[in-house]
């Protein structure tokens, strides 16, 4: 047993939150995150250099990492600045590529973005009722629906597209400029897409993709759950410092024994959700990574949500303003429940086994 | 023991739904629906159409123009007009400050400042917090010094609700500060016309304008704005916060997000069933609709031994704390049943006409958001567990 993360994880980890403190700062965070494109491009770039996507993927495919832990250490990092890019995307297309074999250079070093577009409206989370549909067209392919918030739609050059091939789940390539992408920005920040498909170009790439789907799934989950203790571990943080000097009735607010044990109540929940974090990323490249996944979602899904409430009731009024960073950390973490499963979901993904 | 209304009561609520079925305008109802936020013309305009009825001032008694009901009237007004989508009283004039004139003003304030409320003439907001005072309200500093026949008001209050459409606010102000924090504070109203006012927006976490700071530098009040004697303010804003606590558990606004989210779940096609099928969800429902059922009752028992006693006690914070609790988790509930349509920004998906659910829920995830200011205001649901620590528990 070893919980010292190695080496080369802490350094990643370490210029990852250096690089946004120093360049990502939460004035610039705003701006980015709720102004149209939801995405700095030079930024972009800057990360991509430090080497941050190339952490997704295994030597093989052109990258340095690939493990969840690799994953789990960027996104906390990324959870804890709030950052809007779009990572996810970027993540979960990088684990379809390994699938398909294909090259993966332009993304790793981000001078292409991809955007994964798998939910719809009528099957926001998982795969089992995708209506999304394909056909043969020429001796290519044409897809036609609806894919709803496709997170970094918004900016992608290229969307993987999961959509039904002869009463199989196959996997598409679609250029941005085939479809019809109706960008927005989203509640808490960051940006996404409304991918409308009709009788759209589409380049087929794997026929059988549901166990490269369920794999992209899981590691965009194990990404929003790190994502998620990142941004927990910084609320708490603003918290724990509001606590100490807010003063009420002569004292520091922090002195009320009902906010120390409400506080200590939300300590236990961080605990509980690194270490869920921890084994999700353990078990991500395994056999059982959907149902560890499933249980750091819920678990997560949970955690996030005390962690906002908790955190914006005891600052008091002040964490329901847009000017101070605790209201957008509790949007954060209550919308990342919305994103690939709920709280239910997973739970119901956990009794099913 | 008897749970059912009376006669009066039934014929009452009859006459209140065949008001709202057939004059509450369908534009106002809709804005109310989309859940956003109101315009002051349809607050004005709806405030006007409650007058005409001689409907608006639901706590004032029948000599000051008001209707003299009953707390279960008052009950009964809420439910039905939460079931129309009609707005919520703007509470600043009506339930606040008019109560306090009624009790501590002096004739003339009660003359001129009265009716200029019911006509919707005079728009308030409530000065009381300060960035320094929130639950400790006590320690508030923005000073009003006697200067001859005015008083000069400088400092400043925050979280102002509706300020930007306001005329006028009253403001609790430190007259004295050689004595008990309590024993210095005074009520006073003030004309926000007056020179040395600014007054600047303050974002809400979803991104709405709701409230407000009011900075106040060398502001000339006259004397006779006192309302109530010097150093009464205390006492005053005590009587407030006791005296309308009808509509404290929101009752009325639960049943109407309780019937939002059963209708959505059980129009929303999920994994391929409906959402309402989803035994998962539909428990949280039904978790929550049980807590409503007896938050009814609570609720009635609590304005029947309120109506007995003359005034209500302190138990009365139980309704706040518990009526919020079941209101911000429906609101929990409407933002879930979204799944990943609860997304997008409000009112940043203009291109192409696309919807994501029913129009009426664009501001679900909003709404969540900016209702956890439910249990921080008013006195925080801590500060009312304090209350009823020391008064119930005797603690
Ligand atoms: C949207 C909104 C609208 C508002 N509208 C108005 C308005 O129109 N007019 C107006 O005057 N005010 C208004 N308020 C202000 C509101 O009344 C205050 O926010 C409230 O009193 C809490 O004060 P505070 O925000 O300073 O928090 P603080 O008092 O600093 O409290 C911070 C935390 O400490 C807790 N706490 C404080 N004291 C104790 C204690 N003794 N024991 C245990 N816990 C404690 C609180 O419950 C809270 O969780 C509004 C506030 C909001 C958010």
């Amino acid at each position: 047993m070893d919980f010292d993360l190695t080496e080369d994880r802490r350094m990643l980890s370490d210029t990852l939150t250096r690089y946004l403190a120093e360049q990502y700062g939460f004035e610039h965070r705003n701006s980015v995150a709720y102004t149209a494109p939801y995405h700095d491009a030079e930024k972009w770039t800057e990360m991509a250099d430090l080497g941050i996507l190339a952490a997704f993927a295994p030597e093989d495919a052109g990258g340095f990492g690939g493990t969840g832990f690799d994953v789990s250490v960027v996104f906390e990092a990324l959870g804890r600045a709030l950052c809007p890019e779009p990572m996810l995307a970027a993540l979960m297309a990088s684990r379809l590529m390994m699938a398909t074999g294909a090259d993966q250079e332009t993304l790793l070093d981000g001078s292409r973005k991809y955007a994964v577009a798998i939910g719809e409206i009528e099957c926001p989370y998982g795969l089992d009722y995708l209506a999304t549909s394909a056909s043969a067209h020429g001796d290519g392919h044409v897809l036609s629906g609806r894919k709803t918030a496709v997170y970094g739609g918004q900016t992608a050059d290229v969307f993987l597209v999961a959509a039904m091939l002869n009463g199989s789940l196959a996997l598409f390539e679609v250029a941005a400029n085939d479809a019809e992408i109706v960008g927005y920005g989203m509640m808490d920040g960051g940006g996404a897409a409304e991918v409308l498909l009709d009788g759209t170009r589409a380049k087929l790439l794997l026929a059988d993709a549901r166990d490269a789907l369920q794999d992209a799934l899981n590691a965009g989950v194990l990404a929003l759950c790190a994502e998620s203790l990142g941004a927990m571990v910084y609320s708490y943080e603003m918290l724990l410092e509001y606590l100490k000097t807010r003063k009420q009735f002569g004292v520091n607010i922090g002195r009320f024994q009902v906010l120390q044990h409400r506080a200590v109540d939300m300590l236990t929940e961080i605990e509980q959700a690194r270490s869920i974090v921890i084994k999700a990323a353990a078990e991500l490249n395994g056999p059982k990574a959907t149902r560890y996944c499933a249980m750091a979602k819920n678990l997560i899904g949970r955690a996030g949500r005390l962690i906002s409430e908790e955190s914006i009731q005891m600052h008091g009024g002040i964490a329901m303003t847009w000017e101070y960073p605790a209201s957008h950390y509790g949007k954060r973490l209550v919308m990342i429940d919305h994103q690939l499963g709920d709280t239910d979901f997973h739970l119901a993904a956990v009794m099913a086994g | 023991m008897e749970l059912t209304f009376s006669p009066e009561e039934d014929a009452f609520r009859a006459e209140l739904r065949s008001f709202l079925s057939d004059d509450l305008p369908a534009h106002i109802s809709d804005a109310v629906r989309a859940g956003g936020e109101l315009s002051k013309d349809i607050m004005v305009e709806w405030h006007a159409l409650l007058a005409g009825k001689g409907w608006l001032a639901t706590t004032w008694p029948k000599e000051f123009g008001g209707t003299g009901w009953t707390p279960v009237q008052r009950q009964i007004f809420e439910e039905e007009t939460c079931r129309f989508y009609a707005p919520r009283i703007v509470p600043f004039g009506l339930s606040m400050l008019g109560p306090v004139l009624q009790t501590f003003g002096t004739k003339e304030q009660q003359d001129t400042i009265l009716p200029r409320i019911l006509s919707g003439e005079d728009w308030w907001c409530q000065g009381y917090s300060e960035p320094g005072a929130g639950s400790d309200l006590a320690s508030l500093k923005t000073r009003a010094v006697r200067d001859g026949d005015d008083y000069i008001i400088n400092g400043q209050k925050t979280w102002t609700t509706l300020g930007q459409h306001a005329d006028k606010i009253f403001c609790l102000v430190r007259t004295d500060v050689d004595c008990k924090p309590q024993a210095g504070i005074s009520f006073i109203l003030v004309d926000l016309d007056t020179p040395g006012i600014e007054m600047r927006p303050i974002r809400l976490i979803e991104g709405g304008h709701e409230v407000n700071e009011v900075f106040f530098t060398d502001v000339r009040v006259p004397a006779t704005e006192l309302v109530g004697k010097e150093n009464q303010g205390w006492t005053i804003a005590k009587f407030l916060l006791s005296h309308e606590r009808t509509g404290i558990a929101g009752v009325g606004f639960s049943m109407q997000a309780l019937e939002e989210v059963k209708t959505l779940a059980r129009n929303t096609r999920r994994g391929g069933g409906m959402l309402i099928d989803d035994p998962l969800f539909a428990a949280r429902i039904a978790q929550v609709e049980i807590d409503l059922e007896a938050m009814k009752i609570t609720n009635l028992r609590m304005l029947f031994q309120a109506q007995k006693q003359g005034a209500p006690g302190p138990e009365t914070s139980i309704l706040k704390i518990k009526g919020s609790i079941i209101y911000q988790e429906l609101n929990d509930l409407a933002r879930r049943a979204l799944g990943s349509s609860a997304a997008p920004f409000p009112g940043h998906v203009t291109e192409g006409n696309i919807l994501f659910g029913p129009p009426d829920t664009a501001n679900s995830a909003a709404k969540y958001f900016n209702n956890r200011k439910i249990s921080i205001f008013g006195g925080s649901n801590e500060i009312q567990r304090n209350i009823l620590t020391k008064t119930m528990l005797e603690l």
